[in-house]
């Protein structure tokens, strides 16, 4: 999907700095079961607020400095940047609705 | 806006909710699941078995399965037969009038009979600043978080088979993991104790309780009392993983339905509650079994107490004149 981009350790920087957009990190992993839940919730509401949100997906396994850097323990934890820099932190698996509103300033 | 009466509505998704959905579809209730939200904890969409890896003691399944992919397996057998589902939680039930109300926010959903399985959830130690340092080394799912512990020194408290369970999947990626039980001797089945014992990275402080968190923005050790002597000692630990037991999910059924004192649901004949066209089925019933397959078990029983209850209506209907919405 254009509005999901996969990050990895070596492009985190160069890609949530690339775009006048918020981008919302996904840290996830595939032995992650509210990872998996909320994936589709997450593309579905990028896909809702083209220009204003992105997704980035990273996968802790692969991509362990990012995760590190961000003193990532948890999984799902969302990291929303904007201009590169965090603004939000959002630990644990949630529902659409909470997440809309949780994200409400940025979209 | 409310849409027609149904026939059973079916409130939460575990083992329980799922099993009574096959059943009832496939009885052809045309069931709605109300199947809860998504959340890090037990209280959501498949319940408590989205949160563990291996589930080992459930029939028909000579390796084991995953938690989640036996949850999938079933959603998607009763969707197969028809089943409906909201990802939503439940917020307010009505069970006082017939038809039974139940609210989605402020969307009215009704129904001539209702199966309550809302489970249970993870009980917390009640310490202070637990709820803040969620994410940032205190956990509520080992299987998620077990990851970020590689090479730490890890604690786990409780002493049932949870705790068991957690400690030795723990150990995958911790250096020591401590395990702190209130008690002398553990409630663990025999074969997860001797797992446990038997596992060099576990070690056991007993007859102590957590009594407080030290760290501010993440953990760093945690202070433990014992309940015996009242020394108290620090255990240098980056990592808290809770299984001290369970409370059922029964807030939304108070005053409403009969519970015990712990807030269980109290069934007779069966899986009949309090309230005729009611019924319960899984753990938020069950404080002593809570196994998969006796919430499965249930699940079914359920559905066929809701199956024959209706159609006992529908029969008296024939000579009371009941309205034809019955």
């Amino acid at each position: 999907m254009d509005n999901v981009t996969t990050l990895s350790d070596a492009t985190f920087d160069e890609e949530i700095k690339a775009t006048a957009e918020a981008v919302l990190v996904d840290f996830w992993a595939e032995w992650c079961g509210p990872c998996k839940l909320i994936s589709p919730i997450l593309e579905e509401i990028a896909n809702e607020h083209p220009g204003k949100l992105r997704v980035g997906k990273l996968n802790v396994d692969d991509n362990p400095a990012v995760a590190r850097r961000f003193e990532v323990m948890a999984i799902p934890t969302l990291i929303l940047f904007l201009d590169g820099e965090p603004k939000k932190r959002l630990i644990g698996a949630k529902g659409k609705g909470q997440l809309l509103q949780e994200l409400e300033e940025f979209l | 806006m409310a849409d027609a009466v149904r026939d059973v509505i079916i409130i939460g998704s575990g083992p329980a909710g799922l099993t009574a959905a096959i059943y009832t579809a496939r009885a052809n209730l045309k069931p709605l699941v109300i199947e809860g939200e998504i959340s890090s904890s037990g209280d959501q969409p498949g319940g408590q078995l989205m949160l563990t890896t291996d589930v080992e003691n459930y029939p028909g399944f000579v390796d084991g399965v995953l938690g989640p992919d036996l949850m999938a397996t079933f959603r998607a057998q009763a969707a197969r037969f028809g089943a409906e589902y909201r990802t939503e939680k439940a917020t307010r039930v009505d069970l006082s009038s017939r038809p039974f109300r139940v609210w989605v926010g402020d969307d009215e959903h009704r129904a001539r009979s209702v199966i309550v399985s809302t489970g249970a959830r993870s009980l917390m130690l009640g310490v202070e600043h637990e709820i803040e340092l969620i994410g940032s080394g205190v956990s509520t799912c080992a299987t998620c978080d077990g990851f970020f512990f590689r090479g730490r020194d890890i604690a786990v408290v409780g002493g049932g088979d949870s705790a068991m369970e957690e400690a030795i999947f723990l150990t995958k990626f911790a250096d020591k993991v401590t395990v702190v039980h209130r008690r002398k001797h553990l409630r663990a089945s025999k074969i997860m104790q001797d797992r446990a014992f038997t596992n060099p990275k576990i070690e056991f402080v007993w007859d102590s309780v957590v009594s407080e968190l030290v760290g501010d923005t993440k953990l760093e050790g945690v202070r433990v009392r014992n309940v015996q002597s009242g020394e108290e000692s620090t255990l240098a630990v980056t990592g808290l993983f809770v299984a001290i037991g369970h409370a059922p999910n029964t807030d939304l059924f108070r005053d409403q339905l009969d519970m015990d004192d712990a807030g269980y649901l109290l069934t007779h004949a069966g899986t009949r509650t309090s309230v005729e066209g009611v019924f319960g089925a899984g753990d938020v019933q069950d404080h002593v079994y809570r196994q998969a397959v006796t919430a499965a078990g249930s699940g079914c029983m359920a559905a066929i107490d809701a199956e024959r209850w209706l159609e006992s209506q529908a029969h008296a209907g024939d000579t009371a004149g009941t309205p034809s919405e019955w």
